[in-house]
């Protein structure tokens, strides 16, 4: 392990060496693209240059589309012949993005690489590719609640990287990287710190088995007026792994096709239907009492860790300021048989 | 990508019988080793893929029964002998082939939900899964909705049969009434004896559980099969979870013990 100090623009140099054998992902800002016409958007992107890193904001789409992209092909079809759609670049990818997100991706692991005793091939082709930098993160954004989610710490990640205004300072623990950091910078002390507090803090439910009669509690009713069901929260989150398949033909020929999957939520309407109209969790409040245990009881009991790494992302995008640090508290509120208003 | 487990195979479609008026079963040639219970994704490419349970299967074939419902089973339903079917699987857990041999077995199942039990039952009927007794208790809306009529046939003379349709319809001389109802009165003098299977309707295994249990029957001894959206069917697009349990790798059969803790 060793550490280096720079400039701004002698590290700008180190990135632009790297750039020759990797292709460099980072939050990105677009220009216009948000929510509301006068908003940017940021997500992640190939990055032209270190200037194009947006640090000042939290991205408001995760990395998760790195590895789990919105809508992909998984297979063509020619007649009745299947064949398997090859990446347009194969090259590997280092992607610059913060402690939660490190803790996000683990967690889509655990999901595509673990569960069902098999590998997803079309995830693990794009997951072996990445190279994780970490963007050094000591201030909380809004909403962030990552302390509360013991995911705002990691050692999963090959460098480093704090970014002061004019100055960058590395800590390069996989020494493939050590020549190139060593050549352009001098050596320093750096080791990463992390945040240690945030605004918005958590208390998560202890119990081993959710009572039964949390499952229809009144406190999920106020969802069921406030929720849209636009499942943005889903599309936002870096945890949330859900799809649907869906089969296309190509207008001009009816013997051609594709198989693609694409995003899909529990917060969405037609997510638990069932070929003969038979649907589960009709009311949103369900959906959100759903989502909130997967999110912070039910997948620990399966993994032994909470899927939500309290990003704060689902809060940023709900359209109708639903809160979800609010609802686990007053879930662990209700639990302890406080009040739930 | 060698062995990707997303990537259907063709087989051959070799029959196809009609049960009712929206449901068929095919029988395609395969030779996979399965267990009865589970399930594979079916498909057509260009239309898509859906869950369809095993029911009944042989040392080269394989029979789906199939309730043409929605875009994919209508198409479905207008392929012929000699074209191909898209399949993968099998998938899930099946029933406990293990703990039910030389049992004494109830099987309580309704509507589609027979499909499922058929290669059961068959395998013993035809003694390739021997038990001590066999109970068996089919029940349907109505008599047009029977499925695999000479099944039951032929069952009828092998085991304790029961078949029942929900309400007295004109030109029906058998049983009518809930299968509950003839739960109820079954006649077991050491209930810690028996294995059960329920499988049907949400609303039917919740209430034919529930007389089990005041049969004196264990949970540990009752076992349900779990119908659900299943998806990918490998424990991925979170399709078909309830609580921490994914039905299609945890289930489709699972103990009652465990199933009765799941809530929507
Ligand atoms: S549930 Fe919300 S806070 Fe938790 S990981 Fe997902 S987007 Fe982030
Ligand atoms: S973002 Fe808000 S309104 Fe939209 S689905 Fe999620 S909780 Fe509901
Ligand atoms: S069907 Fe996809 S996870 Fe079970």
């Amino acid at each position: 392990m060793s550490a280096y100090d720079y400039s701004r623009k002698e590290f700008a140099a180190v990135f632009a060496e790297l750039q020759k054998t990797y292709q460099i992902y980072g939050p990105k800002r677009f220009a216009g693209r948000g929510r509301f016409s006068d908003t940017d958007l940021i997500r992640y992107a190939p990055l032209a240059s270190l200037d194009e890193l947006e640090l000042a904001e939290k991205s408001s789409l995760s990395p998760k589309s790195l590895v789990f992209p919105a809508d992909e092909t998984i297979f063509h079809f020619n007649d009745h012949e299947f064949s398997q759609p090859q990446l347009k670049e194969n090259g590997e990818i280092i992607v610059l993005l913060r402690p939660c997100d490190i803790n996000g991706i683990a967690r889509l692991d655990k999901m595509f690489l673990e569960n069902g005793d098999q590998a997803d091939p079309y995830y693990q082709r794009r997951r072996q590719r990445l190279h994780f930098f970490m963007i050094e993160c000591r201030e909380s954004f809004e909403n962030c609640f990552c302390v509360s989610m013991k995911s705002n710490t990691t050692d999963n990640y090959e460098v480093a990287l704090r970014f002061a205004g004019d100055r960058v300072a590395a800590q390069v623990k996989d020494h493939r990287y050590a020549g190139l950091f060593g050549q352009k910078g001098r050596a320093g002390s750096f080791s990463p710190e992390f945040v240690s507090g945030n605004d918005k803090q958590v208390e998560l439910p202890t119990v081993e088995t959710m009572p039964a009669e949390m499952f229809n509690h009144k406190m999920w009713e106020e969802y069921d007026s406030r929720c849209i069901a636009c499942g943005r929260c889903n599309t936002s989150c870096v945890t949330c792994s859900c799809f649907s398949t869906v089969d296309l033909f190509y207008a001009d020929s009816r013997q051609c096709g594709e198989r693609r999957r694409v995003w899909d939520g529990c917060h969405l309407d037609g997510f638990s239907d069932m070929a003969g109209g038979h649907s589960f969790r009709k009311n949103k409040g369900e959906r959100m009492r759903f989502k909130t245990f997967h999110k912070i009881y039910d997948f620990r009991k399966r993994f032994g860790f909470d899927m939500c790494v309290g990003c704060g992302r689902c809060d940023d995008v709900c359209p109708e300021y639903i809160s979800f640090s609010s609802c686990i508290n007053k879930l662990s509120r209700t639990l302890k048989g406080g009040s739930d208003k | 990508m060698s062995g990707n487990p997303y990537q259907p195979f063709p087989v051959k479609i070799t029959k196809i019988v009609s049960e009712s008026d929206v449901e068929f079963t095919m029988t395609v040639d395969a030779s996979l080793d399965m267990v009865p219970g589970q399930f594979f994704q079916i498909s057509l490419p260009k239309i898509g893929e859906a869950p369809i349970s095993i029911s009944n299967y042989g040392k080269n074939w394989l029979q789906f029964t199939i309730r043409a419902v929605g875009r994919l089973t209508g198409a479905i339903q207008n392929l012929r002998v000699g074209e191909n079917l898209f399949i993968r699987g099998p998938y899930g857990h099946g029933f406990p082939v293990e703990k039910l041999a030389n049992s004494d077995l109830i099987i309580v199942a309704g509507g589609s939900g027979v499909a499922p039990v058929r290669p059961l039952i068959s395998q013993i009927v035809a003694g390739t899964l021997p038990v001590k007794s066999l109970k068996l208790i089919t029940g349907f809306k109505s008599k047009e909705s029977i499925l695999f009529t000479e099944d039951i046939q032929a069952w009828e003379q092998k085991c304790d049969m029961t078949l029942t349709i929900d309400k007295p319809q004109e030109g029906w001389t058998g049983d009518t009434g809930l299968v509950t109802e003839h739960i109820r009165r079954l006649k077991l003098d050491l209930p810690d004896n028996y294995q059960v299977i329920v499988v049907g309707p949400p609303v039917m295994m919740k209430f034919a559980t529930a007389e089990f249990r005041l049969l004196g029957i264990p949970v540990e001894n009752i076992w349900v099969s779990f119908e659900r959206l299943m998806s990918c069917g490998l424990g991925k697009c979170g399709h078909c979870k309830i609580d921490s349990t994914y039905i299609c790798v945890d289930g489709p059969v699972m103990n009652l013990s465990h199933a009765a803790t799941l809530i929507d």
